[in-house]
């Protein structure tokens, strides 16, 4: 069985993020930049189906300007066995991306597709699904839970009202949950040996996919800032204020 | 054109979010059509003939969908889409599921998570964990999009008398199937759309003493949320989870204890009315967005929390 497992490079987690003056984006000069996080329990959960002997190759696939290329590397060092990097510059919406996968897997033909359930950068939460819909493949969204068996799985997927658990035949689509696994880190021999797989670089316009934005950011701001609160000296005085100030006991 | 808005119901009644996202498609075009996709679910093909911004409520009855599998209803979507300028739903995990599936097949590029319809092509959204708001205008000729339902008010649900036209299912998927639903059932509010939410983070240590957030909580007739932190270290479940990645918050009054503030999850709550903000760590970037902080050990501070809430003569439910 072989798995595509497809990331994204993000502005890291945890840098605070600065709307740029004129209103065209965010700062991202100078700024750290990481694999999206839950593309890193996408590719920890393939690693762990292929340490149970039940995948044979794990390919790893980014789309993005030439740097993206870290997040393959990544991934490679924690363990996919070679990398695919569709090169593009500029924004790209999640149609077309799910439109560039959709020309991987048809190459790759793998059994199954893993990426991360939401991109912390524009919060779209489309890639996965759109990437079925194109292959006419089932989804399993906001996965926390993979079972693998010989021609489907059962996901438990984290649902508003609690877990749901589905099963899909394969091939299949699976969007991972930050709570699906412990992703490792990548050992330094490991992180050495990374260098030496092989990366696949292919232009997206060679693919024949359509990445103009078809969406128009027409203004990025800040959002509203909340006005300073204050320090309360007890928890006396913290009911008092909720109750005769505030008024919302 | 009209616009298309897509249910989410258990067969028996309209989920809530359901009526914020009626309220925000009704602001993009007024001849608001609601389309039912259910199981012997006639009983939310009424109530939602009753909501007033309701013109026309689409039914589609057929036992295979009895459980809600986007693949079978990206099928029943598409076969009755064509007369809309909009698809719309909202932004929990029943729409994000849903939505992608049904965009890629029209060849739409989505506009998700939207808080403000500035016009009907032109919205606000949130990105980067909320950190930046981003005004949006979608150049296809129709558009898919989902709300962010804590956004919009929810839509009245009496007065209306809309037309229920009953339309044909469409095929099944194989390649899908339903299993089980784990739902935890709770006399509590809703944490998604209660008016006091109370939630803890790590600085509780562990599951027993969510007890202490449980025994306010009562008290408050208010819903339980957690940080991503208490939910991975296994203190509560994950529907109580509050952040970029869980639940959007916005009630009246949203008390944070033990929660140190990491970005993530101040996605989830900071546009709550009233912030309180509980931690020893006077440092702690929740303090940031709180409108009363209390510097305190939590293990005090919340029994003595409820001694002072006791000794009110009435408390607001």
């Amino acid at each position: 069985m072989k798995i595509l497992v497809a990331v994204k490079r993000v502005i890291d987690y945890n840098v605070q993020i600065r709307v740029k003056e004129d209103g065209s984006g965010v700062v991202t000069d100078n700024v750290k930049m990481s694999t999206n996080p839950p593309d890193d329990n996408a590719i920890e959960e393939a690693v762990k189906i292929k340490e149970a002997g039940k995948a044979t190759e794990i390919i790893a696939v980014t789309v993005g300007e030439e740097k993206a290329q870290e997040t393959v590397r990544k991934a490679l060092a924690v363990g996919a066995d070679r990398g695919i990097h569709v090169k593009v510059d500029g924004t790209i919406e999640p149609l077309a991306v799910s439109k560039i996968l959709k020309k991987i897997v048809e190459k790759e033909n793998p059994d199954l597709v893993f990426m991360g359930k939401q991109a912390i950068d524009d919060d779209c939460n489309q890639t996965g699904q759109m990437l079925a819909a194109h292959l006419n493949w089932p989804q399993a969204t906001f996965a926390s839970k993979i079972e693998v068996n010989d021609k489907s799985l059962q996901v438990t997927r984290e649902v508003d009202e609690g877990l749901e658990t589905i099963e899909v035949n394969t091939p299949a689509i699976v969007t991972c949950d930050l709570r699906l696994n412990e992703p490792r880190y990548a050992s330094l021999p490991n992180i050495m040996k990374a260098k030496k797989k092989p990366i696949e670089q292919i232009n997206a316009s060679d693919l024949g996919v359509d990445t103009n934005p078809r969406i128009e950011h027409i203004k990025i701001e800040e959002p509203p800032k909340r006005k300073a609160g204050i320090k309360v000296a007890s928890v006396e005085e913290l009911v008092q204020k909720l109750k005769n100030e505030a008024k919302v006991i | 054109m009209s616009v298309l808005l897509i249910a989410e119901h258990n067969n028996k009644e309209v989920k809530p979010f359901t009526l914020n996202a009626i309220t925000a498609a009704s602001q993009i075009d007024q001849d608001l059509h609601v389309l039912l996709i259910g199981s012997k679910a006639d009983d939310v093909a009424k109530s939602l003939s009753e909501v007033p911004l309701v013109k026309k409520v689409l039914h589609i009855d057929h036992e295979i969908y009895e459980n809600y599998i986007a693949e079978n209803y990206t099928a029943a979507i598409l076969k009755h889409a064509d007369k809309y300028s909009h698809i719309i739903c909202s932004a929990n995990t029943f729409g994000k599921n849903l939505m992608p599936r049904v965009a890629a097949l029209l060849d739409i590029s989505q506009v998700s998570d939207i808080i403000k319809v500035i016009s009907p092509d032109t919205f606000l959204r949130p990105i980067y964990a909320g950190n930046a708001f981003a005004t949006v205008k979608s150049n296809d000729e129709r558009k898919c999009v989902t709300i962010r339902p804590t956004s919009f008010e929810a839509a009245e649900t009496t007065g209306g008398s809309a037309e229920i036209e009953k339309i044909d299912a469409a095929d099944q998927t194989e390649n899908t199937k339903f299993i089980n639903r784990e739902e935890i059932k709770s006399d509590r509010p809703e944490l998604g759309t209660a008016r006091i939410v109370i939630s803890g983070g790590r600085g509780l240590q562990s599951g027993e003493n969510f007890k202490l957030i449980t025994d306010v909580a009562d008290k408050l007739n208010a819903a339980i949320g957690a940080s991503r932190a208490a939910v991975d270290a296994g203190y509560i479940t994950n529907e109580h989870q509050v952040g970029q990645t869980g639940k959007v918050v916005v009630p009246d009054l949203y008390i944070a204890v033990g929660i140190s503030g990491a970005i993530q999850h101040l996605a989830g709550m900071k546009e709550s009315k009233v912030i309180v903000a509980i931690n020893k760590d006077g440092e702690a970037p929740i303090f940031s967005v709180a409108d009363y902080g209390l510097e305190a050990d939590l293990f005090e501070a919340l029994p003595q929390f409820l001694e002072e809430l006791n000794k009110l003569n009435t408390i607001q439910k």
